[in-house]
């Protein structure tokens, strides 16, 4: 990392600096030896962010775990629930990963209208997986396996309807982005917001292997 | 405002500096590529022992199927999140680290707890409860 030099007036000394040349009428000259640090941190933020939502999605599935085997004498998991479908879904939303990685690889290459396209097609899995979550809701409900019917249905539907808003909010977003993109083209400040959505996006999916594997696949289970 | 910052990049995308400031970490196709077909199979394998009902006992795939979750969501957090010791200075895995112990007490606590309580409600014990002087 070069040297920064930063220029006060009024003096103050600022952290991480030292070495002050000769001050010339009140001015003072630092020089930096350690390295830069942006003043503003927006990716550790948005982590940070990202732990606090893992923090909500910690306290539903313990919901969910402690209230999965109550069914109130109404339907069970492994009646209620059809894995091909989880399947399907979950391929949906591995593929949109992993297109979605696609986009950020080319960001890197400053390729705009590949980045769209990459974005498009990330958008257009995330809507399959919401549709078909969608379908899924309502046939729960159609069969009389709402909500409102037993413990279990209620921390199911709390936690994988949470799930499924944060991805719907997560293609807001993403179309927010291929507008922006498409506008202003990678400038700096859209390059920041496509890697915040991509921690985004990649956090929910690894939210959903928590889903499908201790509610639909141990749901299952006998 | 620029478009483009020919200190920082290279027109390839292979720079390795770190002094990317904003841009994050540098992601490769065999990065992602790595990670995808992971994920695939520690996919795949969970799905098959539940639906192919491979094993006999429920408790060995239940406990099989964690374990394969547990490992696909490390392989996501290195090869799509980029998570390693270096990022933001350390930071972030020190909050993911953070995160870990407040799930893990919030999980196991809870199970724990309200399987106490189970047991403690169960009709038998209403009863030693209705007994009492």
């Amino acid at each position: 990392m070069a040297d920064t030099t930063a220029t006060f007036t009024g003096g103050g000394a600022p952290l991480g600096t030292h070495t002050p040349s000769p001050p010339r009428d009140g001015e003072l000259k630092f020089v930096m030896t350690s390295d830069y640090h942006p003043p503003n941190g927006t990716l550790l933020g948005f982590w940070v962010y990202l732990m606090s939502d893992c923090l909500v999605f910690a306290c539903l599935f313990a919901a969910y775990g402690v209230l999965g085997r109550n069914y109130a004498g109404g339907p069970t998991g492994a009646e209620l629930f059809e894995l091909p479908l989880v399947a399907l879904n979950t391929t949906f939303l591995l593929l949109s990963s992993i297109t979605y990685g696609f986009a950020m690889l080319e960001v890197q290459k400053r390729r705009q209208s590949a980045v769209i396209g990459w974005l498009a097609v990330t958008g257009v899995l995330g809507a399959a997986f919401i549709s078909l979550e969608l379908y899924e809701f309502a046939t729960l409900i159609h069969e009389g396996a709402g909500p409102w019917r037993s413990a279990f249905l209620s921390s199911f539907f709390a936690l994988v309807s949470t799930h499924g808003l944060h991805v719907t909010f997560g293609i807001v977003w993403l179309i927010t982005l291929m507008v922006q993109v498409g506008k202003h083209g990678l400038t700096a400040p859209n390059r920041r917001r496509l890697m915040c959505l991509s921690m985004f996006w990649h956090f929910l999916d690894v939210v959903w292997i928590g889903v499908f594997t201790f509610v639909y696949l141990m749901g299952v289970l006998p | 405002m620029s478009t483009h910052d020919p200190t920082s990049h290279n027109a390839d995308g292979h720079d390795h500096d770190h002094a990317h400031g904003e841009e994050g970490p540098h992601s490769t196709l065999r990065g992602y590529a790595t990670g995808f077909i992971l994920s695939v199979v520690l996919t795949a394998i969970p799905f098959w022992f539940v639906m192919g009902g491979v094993f006999e006992k429920s408790s060995t795939t239940a406990i099989l199927i964690l374990f394969l979750g547990a490992i696909q969501i490390v392989v996501h957090m290195i090869y799509f999140l980029h998570m390693n010791g270096k990022s933001e200075g350390g930071w972030n895995l020190l909050s993911l680290m953070f995160t870990i112990v407040l799930v893990v007490i919030t999980l196991s606590g809870s199970l724990w707890v309200m399987y106490h309580l189970n047991q403690n409600m169960m009709p038998g014990m209403m009863q030693d409860m209705k007994n009492l002087p």
